[in-house]
């Protein structure tokens, strides 16, 4: 930002931008490394023996290093099948997100129906519901219809999402409404515009709105932590978090290696797709 | 819901065939809009709206977990759930506590994310998508995963303190001290959030002209006047966005003292969230709907306050 504008001077001005501009290097280098701290000690202490740990807690590097902490949870601790668990739900989740958000986004942006100034302001009001409040009869609910314990309780309360229609709505109107009157003047039904035309130009916001409820369906943890009640149907936060108030619980290597388990492959996908991560927030956001 | 009383009567000049069609139209348009809408509109009223409005019911009831099997022993009670809460010593503390969270934390999440925006705009190039990625991974990583690295860093003979005391400070057990916990998880709130404030601001700040940066570079304005009557002035809606945004997600304050504390100790950091999903558990349903609505309305009305103040400043 910084230009020479003022034209006198100008080598030493350059020496002072120079130094400007090293300083705040130097600053943000540090913030970002304070900032990754906890990251780098979670990564390093899950090498680390139990004893280790206990002798020297505030210590760094490990010093013998173990892959112990991550065999047992591959062995003892059935990580595959969390990890699948996780899978699922999330896949699920942003599939159906997709399909449904783009739907009605379609419908509230180019169409004239009754009942949409309501549905668009109920879907703005829920925007600022705080997760508590539907917390109770969604378990009411659910526990009714029989579906406690099952990938349906984990998945049909997140199968919408505010956000994803306010996404949606915004993007699809500002497609230009000749091309879809191009199309239905061709003979194309509704569903083909909307599949054909409408869906190959959202991919951006698809991108966005995928990447965010693969995220928020991956790091939730409290609607899974009471829908799912046995083993077999806990998510990968479920199981650290029950096991790091239960049996393993001062079992810290243990417990750093299945933290780094539980968020390496977001780590993974947020450094190859960040642009979308941040395009998105920067955009709507909203988380 | 009804189309018909909405739609416009007759078109201009009285010509029925022209008017029918247009109804006709419109009717159609109707049908297929509702066909894409169903399939959300049919999970988001059984999911969302139907919770949402019971949610609201049941806090004027007396429903606890028992009465899931017995629908018919629920009796209406008026607003004594209401009026249990704020004689409860518990929820009015909690209610503290949460605005403890809020008035000190976004301040200094905004502050931080503020301070790490315009470094990061001040013109270097090289690293500066490293650098983003790097304050912004806090955010996408899961808080139970985070919050057993942080148990640990934050423990008394822990990595911190183990820092300060060679510091020479003198550092206090922060999860078990009713002092220091809350500031502890202030800290983590900070941690977790300031990469997306980060990302709000730095979009914020790429709007602003450079001419207007250079004018007054020419005019020979200092650094720091050139924040404080160009780049202040002209963040203003995007920072009152960011804290629109903070506000609605702090008074939710949950997750972090379920994983750190567990809402102790003695109840040091039980938010309102935390009060209400504790009453959950004990199967005081309806105690506990009451307790999210004060929430919900909390909410509402700060979210509505700072909205009029955004569109009234730009």
């Amino acid at each position: 930002m910084e230009t020479t504008t003022t034209g006198r001077g100008r080598s030493l001005w350059d020496h002072v931008v120079a130094r400007r501009r090293l300083l705040i290097y130097l600053a943000l280098l540090v913030a970002v490394v304070v900032t990754l701290l906890p990251f780098m000690w979670m990564l390093l202490g899950s090498f680390k023996t139990q004893g280790e740990i206990l002798r020297d807690p505030a210590g760094f590097l490990p010093q013998h290093p173990t892959t112990e902490n991550y065999g047992t949870w591959f062995t003892r601790l059935h990580l595959g099948r969390f990890f699948l668990n996780s899978l699922v739900v999330a896949v699920v989740t942003v599939v159906g997100n997709l399909l449904f958000c783009s739907m009605v986004g379609y419908a509230l942006a180019k169409f004239d129906f009754a009942g949409k100034r309501l549905v668009f302001a109920l879907v703005m009001i829920t925007l600022m519901v705080p997760g508590v409040v539907t917390f109770v009869p969604l378990f009411v609910l659910v526990a009714k219809l029989g579906l406690t314990n099952t990938y349906a309780a984990l998945i049909l309360p997140f199968l919408t999402s505010p956000l994803g229609v306010f996404m949606m709505r915004q993007f699809i109107g500002g497609i230009p409404d000749a091309l879809l009157e191009a199309a239905r003047i061709d003979g194309a039904g509704e569903l083909r515009i909307w599949a054909r035309i409408v869906m190959p130009l959202c991919g951006p916001p698809l991108a966005t709105l995928g990447i965010l409820t693969f995220l928020g369906s991956w790091n939730n943890f409290l609607w899974p932590l009471v829908a799912a009640q046995t083993e077999d149907m806990y998510t990968l936060p479920v199981a650290l978090s029950l096991y790091s108030t239960g049996q393993i619980a001062t079992q810290y290597g243990l417990l750093l290696a299945g933290s780094v388990l539980v968020i390496a492959p977001i780590v993974l996908v947020f450094v190859f797709l960040q642009r979308y991560f941040t395009q998105g927030i920067a955009t709507v956001g909203v988380r | 819901m009804s189309g018909r009383r909405t739609a416009r009567p007759a078109g201009d000049g009285g010509r029925a065939a022209a008017s029918g069609a247009r109804r006709s139209l419109r009717r159609r348009q109707s049908v297929i809009a509702w066909t894409f809408a169903l399939p959300f509109v049919v999970l988001f009223a059984w999911f969302t709206l139907i919770p949402l409005l019971s949610s609201f019911a049941m806090s004027f009831t007396d429903f606890r977990s028992a009465d899931v099997q017995s629908p018919f022993a629920v009796d209406f009670v008026g607003l004594d759930q209401y009026v249990k809460l704020f004689q409860s010593t518990q929820f009015l503390r909690s209610l503290r506590t949460t605005g403890y969270f809020v008035v000190v934390g976004i301040p200094l999440t905004m502050g931080i994310a503020l301070i790490l925006a315009v470094a990061l705009n001040s013109g270097i190039t090289r690293f500066r998508v490293a650098f983003r990625t790097g304050f912004y991974t806090p955010v996408v990583t899961s808080i139970v995963a985070v919050a057993v690295v942080w148990r640990f860093i934050l423990q008394q003979d822990g990595p911190l303190n183990a820092i300060l005391g060679g510091l020479g400070i003198s550092a206090p057990d922060w999860l078990n001290s009713t002092t220091w916990a809350m500031p502890a998880m202030i800290g983590l709130g900070a941690w977790r959030n300031m990469g997306t404030l980060m990302v709000i601001f730095l979009a914020g700040l790429q709007t602003i002209p450079a001419e207007l940066t250079e004018a007054a570079l020419t005019d020979g304005a200092g650094p720091v006047r050139r924040f404080t009557r160009i780049t202040l002035p002209l963040m203003r809606p995007t920072l009152l966005f960011g804290a629109v945004l903070l506000s609605v997600w702090y008074l939710q304050f949950f997750e972090e003292p379920y994983v750190m504390t567990q809402g102790g100790p003695l109840d040091a950091t039980l938010s309102v969230s935390y009060f209400a999903f504790k009453q959950f558990g004990f199967g005081n349903y309806a105690y506990a709907s009451a307790a999210s609505y004060v929430l919900f309305v909390a909410i509402a009305l700060l979210s509505m306050v700072m909205f009029r103040g955004l569109r009234a400043r730009t």
